[in-house]
């Protein structure tokens, strides 16, 4: 979309708008500008009426009524809203939670200031392929369970859980489900009439639509109640306080409208692009995919290249961008957790790159990625201390490495 | 990452990449690093018998970035020194001519640490990207970088 930058593959990290979706929004900026809480002139009125139109549209592509649909500024934000309103509402009932160490750090990190308020949160591991074991999270569930999290689509490896079945026993054992489903929407169908999910965090620019606004599903039958966590007029039925941007919200249905009108024709198109770059990068020796194989959206291609790290691989790669499980490319000097939880040896997490494709990627800019990724592995391989030990025949897992 | 353009030079065209006869009694080999911490450097040297100078150098480099070049710019610095003047070569040395970011710090001392052939405590602030199982210590497995010949 833009010639001078690298070829966008990052689409799990966020996704253009699209430009029929900014086309809707920009008038609510400054044209019809009013407060949607604007209760006694024209101004809020018709804000009113734009807000209430993209609930629908939001609510239509899960499966929900939109008396079901709280806006929040993202998936992160109704996370929070999901965990700590929930685990602090239902307090009373039980003191436990369950997660799983893959979830997105939204996730994690609100578990663990729930720790530091006396919860207890229990963090299932999962099985190589990133799939959670039903029997395991069934044994984790305890009298005193209030709440289990569970992400529909993993943002790393792009695994899909069966949150059908996780649903099911979480019922079963009266206890609430929620489930992150920021990278799920427009890429799998989601029937909430069918799914027994209580809570489900939505986002708009992983679809297509604008960064900082997002939406939280409560569900209304059975009823699901929540403590805000933002205060300041009541907005949301209580749920969520602060004048609503109506902007972004028009621009979040309007995405979500076009992911329901176009999921259908899109799929096969992106499965086709998934099996031409499956093609072209599974011929070279020693690459390992992350991930089950099947039981993904596929959107998302997460390799781990044996013998070459990956911050040095993104960098040979300049005309992609792509992101890394290697420390080097973290903030924090850590390769990454999912990777880790897979069971993937540290090397391989530090040698993978996550290729995630979208609306825009074309079979050419497939090809080029191909090209340019076999490139560069037999290049760093021929730099590779490594890669050398390997074709002379040693295991590298007797070595005795001499740290520093 | 933004790197200067020493570091993109290093990565793009490294400088004496390869490695010696393993027979050659006048090359002294070292391998400092592990895979579990995302960077190992091999390091080898070849030293004339007669002047006790390293007349010539090679590395293979499985790490980021600033490792790759931080072993490139290493290969080139010790030719022509004598062992005890390659020793003396300090990682912030390194990092300095390479205006590494302080969180690449680290790899700088894999460089260094190659030459010295032994272990040594990391500053705090470096060891934390190791891997909980990686222990700081002794000399590489492989042999330390004295070529055989110069043992006494």
């Amino acid at each position: 979309m833009t010639p001078h930058f690298p070829i966008y593959l990052d689409y799990s990290a966020t996704n253009p708008c699209d430009p029929r979706v900014v086309d809707l929004m920009v008038p609510w900026l400054y044209e019809h500008f009013g407060n949607p809480a604007s209760r006694s002139h024209a101004w809020g009125w018709e804000a009113e009426r734009a807000v209430e139109q993209a609930r629908e549209q939001v609510a239509s592509l899960i499966g929900a009524d939109p008396r079901e649909i709280v806006w929040t500024s993202g998936a992160t934000e109704s996370n929070n809203l999901a965990l700590k309103g929930a685990a602090h509402f239902y307090r009373d009932k039980g003191r436990h939670l369950v997660t799983v160490k893959t979830e997105h750090k939204a996730v994690l990190d609100t578990c663990r200031q729930l720790e530091r308020e006396g919860f207890e949160v229990s963090y299932l591991d999962v099985q190589p392929d990133g799939l959670l074991d039903l029997d395991a999270f069934a044994a984790a569930l305890r009298p005193d369970t209030v709440l289990a999290s569970v992400m529909y689509v993993n943002n790393e490896i792009g695994v899909v859980q069966d949150i059908a079945a996780i649903g099911a026993l979480c019922r079963e054992r009266g206890v609430l489900l929620h489930v992150d489903a920021a990278q799920a929407t427009g890429r799998v169908e989601v029937n909430l009439q069918q799914l027994p999910v209580d809570l489900m965090s939505l986002t708009a620019h992983k679809t297509y639509g604008p960064k900082g606004v997002g939406a939280l599903y409560v569900r209304r039958k059975p009823r699901v109640r929540l403590e805000a966590q933002m205060h300041g007029g009541g907005h949301e039925r209580g749920m969520r306080s602060g004048t609503l941007p109506t902007h972004q919200i028009v621009g979040m249905g309007a995405a979500y409208a076009l992911a329901q009108a176009e999921m259908a024709t899109e799929l096969p198109r992106i499965r086709a692009l998934h099996q031409r770059l499956l093609n072209g990068l599974s011929g070279i020796e020693q690459v390992f995919i992350n991930g089950h194989p099947t039981q993904r959206v596929p959107h998302n291609l997460n390799m781990s290249f044996n013998y070459v790290e990956g911050e040095s691989l993104i960098m040979g790669i300049k005309g992609l961008a792509v992101s890394s499980g290697s420390a080097c490319t973290s903030a924090s000097l850590e390769p990454s957790y999912v990777l880790r939880a897979l069971g993937r040896s540290d090397e391989l997490a530090h040698s993978s790159l996550r290729m995630t494709i979208g609306r825009w990627t074309t079979e050419a800019e497939i090809d080029y990625a191909v090209q340019t990724i076999r490139d560069n592995v037999a290049k760093l391989r021929e730099l590779s201390p490594l890669w050398e030990m390997y074709q002379d025949g040693v295991d590298l897992s007797t070595i005795q490495w001499a740290a520093h | 990452m933004a790197y200067s353009d020493k570091v993109i030079d290093h990565y793009e065209h490294p400088r004496n990449v390869g490695g010696f006869d393993k027979g050659d009694d006048t090359v002294g080999t070292g391998m400092v690093g592990a895979p579990a911490c995302g960077d190992v450097m091999k390091l080898q040297i070849k030293v004339n018998p007669a002047t006790g100078l390293i007349e010539d150098a090679r590395f293979k480099t499985y790490g980021c970035g600033s490792a790759i070049a931080s072993s490139s710019l290493i290969t080139e610095w010790v030719k022509g020194k004598s062992l005890e003047q390659a020793t003396q070569i300090k990682n912030s040395q390194i990092a300095e001519e390479l205006a590494l970011p302080p969180v690449k710090i680290h790899c700088s001392i894999l460089g260094r640490r190659r030459h010295q052939g032994g272990g040594r405590r990391l500053p705090a602030k470096a060891r934390r990207r190791c891997s909980p199982d990686c222990r700081c210590g002794p000399a590489s497995a492989l042999g330390p970088l004295t070529p055989p010949f110069l043992r006494v």
